[in-house]
């Protein structure tokens, strides 16, 4: 109960969290995260990393082979009831009843979780969603991309404080997935803590405050988006010429570069973080050497860049 | 106790019941139909009365039985086993719904709909052969008390079963020779005493004796015998399915 006592508690906190599935394979190793209140959350990895397992057993439905997890300070086994009160969760899989109407679909969401009956609110949430209209239609009716609506209206039919979105935009098309973040923003902007897991670093760079990096099973690193790009990000200094050279010119290999097919840029690649980027000085020396430039611009690398050198990394 | 929870699943699976109306209703009720116009009438008519009742009225509890076991089993197994198939049961377990209040929504709606079911087989029964129903209460009794024990079995099988043909094979295999054996369709008096003895270990026997005595005041075996062992087997599928969400078997990894 200490835990209760702080004023205020982490949304969710994960602490050695290890699950080893049935047939041996251990999909998670030891897992320490904490997620804060109100923050947009990506838990970023390669497929099968572990990401759903994770998301499962904060949810309830895996159950952990070691550790334990509490949401708002609530212990989320011994404590279920509060804690999944609190939980939405939109699975990966389109998992959705066939013959039901999407309004029934979500009512029946909102009594399970608890909550008393409450047609406005299930009103809002539909349309926020562009699902007004197909109300009373049969689930089994709708687009994979309507179905994917649907379930996550049913996740937030009980007004949870704690959401989570397993890819929530695997395969779905880009009016979608912007609709998505829209909603992930303005569910933000109420003090609703989100929790993403995707593939997609075009994602996670759009939309998270902090991201997590998982790769077999394991956390590789947790770092607030922005110090990520910053730390990891190496930029590159594109030098365009005035005329096409054949080589590099002699004298320069200190320096990381290289040249394009067309002999006509030169690529310099220099630590984001480093005191000096030397560009002033390699500038002046690639003059003395008689190349001239007539343009410069920097580029910076996307967090695609970093994730793929990261899992690189590990392997 | 979350009631909401318990309102919605029950309320859920009636609706489920009712969109598929023709399946889960009328085909019962004109199959045991049949059974009365074959049985009850054809048949019927060439047999003598047994214990003082005709032909015809004496099979309507065993048939109505038959409906209820076999209803209530597939009704609570395939309520469960569905959102399993689908995947939709990821919602139930990552609810705040403990496990009697899951319990009390799917075999609440599945006896709700079997007792249904055997009211309305009992009115079809009018327009066959007349009856009367000696004890009314215990008549109602039985009924409910067998509809939840055997949605409460089927409970068990929805959870248990990882694909259809072992949804199916349960009911198929054990509980609908255990029904025929069971003395709907004659009393277990008119067996010979070995296999009376065998008999007694049919639990299906007590349940359709007892049920019988509520309409025609004569049994097989004991009443009291009859809503015991009933009872029993209720308690001992309650303690399996606890045992089952305890451990998570088949519902969590
Ligand atoms: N029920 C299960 N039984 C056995 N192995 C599983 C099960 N679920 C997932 N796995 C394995 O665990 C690993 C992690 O899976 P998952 O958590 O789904 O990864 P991700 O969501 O990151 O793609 C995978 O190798 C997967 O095959
Ligand atoms: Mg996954």
């Amino acid at each position: 109960m200490t835990e209760q006592a702080t004023p205020t508690p982490h949304a969710v906190s994960v602490r050695g969290i290890s699950k080893t599935y049935k047939g041996g394979f251990q999909a998670l190793k030891s897992i320490d995260l904490d997620i804060r209140r109100g923050e947009i959350f990506a838990l970023l990895g390669p497929n099968g990393a572990g990401k759903t397992t994770l998301i499962s057993i904060i949810c309830g439905i895996v159950k952990p082979s070691a550790g334990t997890v509490s949401a708002d300070g609530h212990d989320v086994l011994r404590d279920y009831r509060l804690t999944r009160a609190k939980i939405g969760l939109v699975p990966q899989e389109l998992s959705t009843d066939a013959f039901e109407t999407v309004w029934a679909a979500v009512r029946f969401s909102r009594g399970l979780f608890g909550r008393a009956r409450d047609d406005r609110h299930i009103e809002k949430v539909l349309r926020d969603l562009s699902l007004w209209e197909k109300k009373d239609a049969k689930i089994m009716t709708l687009s994979g991309g309507m179905k994917r609506r649907v379930l996550i209206a049913k996740a937030l039919a009980h007004e949870p404080s704690i959401l989570f979105l397993d890819e929530p935009t695997a395969g779905v098309d880009v009016e979608l997935r912007h609709d998505m973040w829209e909603m992930v923003r303005r569910l933000r902007a109420t003090g609703v803590t989100v929790i993403l897991t995707t593939h997609y670093i075009e994602e996670a760079e759009e939309m998270a405050d902090r991201v997590g990096v998982i790769t077999r099973g394991e956390l590789i690193l947790v770092e607030d988006k922005r110090a990520l790009m910053r730390k990891l990000g190496k930029k590159q200094l594109s030098i365009s010429l005035k005329s096409p050279i054949q080589a590099l010119p002699q004298g320069l290999d200190e320096y990381a570069l290289e040249l394009a097919d067309d002999g006509a840029t030169i690529t310099y690649t220099f630590d984001a973080q480093g005191e000096d980027t030397g560009i002033a000085v390699l500038l002046r020396k690639l003059g003395d050497r008689g190349v001239d430039f007539k343009d410069l611009h920097t580029l910076e690398s996307s967090l695609e860049d970093i994730f793929v050198s990261l899992v690189r990394g590990t392997r | 106790m979350n009631l909401p929870a318990v309102r919605a699943i029950y309320r859920f699976e009636m609706a489920r019941t009712f969109r598929t109306l023709t399946q889960s209703i009328v085909s019962p009720v004109l199959s045991t139909s049949l059974y009365f116009i074959v049985f009850g009438t054809a048949i019927g008519s060439r047999m003598g009365e047994i214990g003082g009742t005709s032909y015809g009225a004496f099979i309507i509890p065993g048939l109505i039985m038959l409906s209820l076991l076999n209803e209530s089993i597939s009704n609570a197994s395939f309520g469960i086993y569905l959102p399993k198939w689908s995947g939709t049961i990821y919602e139930l377990l990552s609810a705040p719904v403990s496990p009697l209040e899951a319990v009390l929504g799917y075999v609440g709606a599945a006896s709700t709909k079997s007792v249904m079911l055997g009211l309305l087989i009992l009115l079809t029964a009018r327009f066959f052969v007349p009856y009367s129903i000696l004890h009314p209460f215990w008549m109602v009794a039985f009924l409910l008390l067998t509809a939840v024990t055997f949605s409460s079995f089927g409970f068990i099988i929805g959870l248990w079963a990882d694909d259809f043909q072992k949804l199916q094979v349960i009911p198929l295999m054990v509980v609908t020779p255990l029904t025929f054996l069971g003395g709907a369709f004659y009393s277990i008096g008119m067996l010979p005493p070995f296999w009376q003895k065998v008999a007694l270990f049919n639990p299906v026997v007590y349940l359709i004796s007892g049920f019988r005595w509520s309409f025609y005041g004569q049994s097989d075996v004991n009443v009291v015998l009859s809503a015991g062992m009933t009872v029993a087997f209720l308690l001992v599928c309650a303690v399996a399915i606890a045992w089952i969400f305890r451990t998570g078997y088949k519902l969590r990894s």
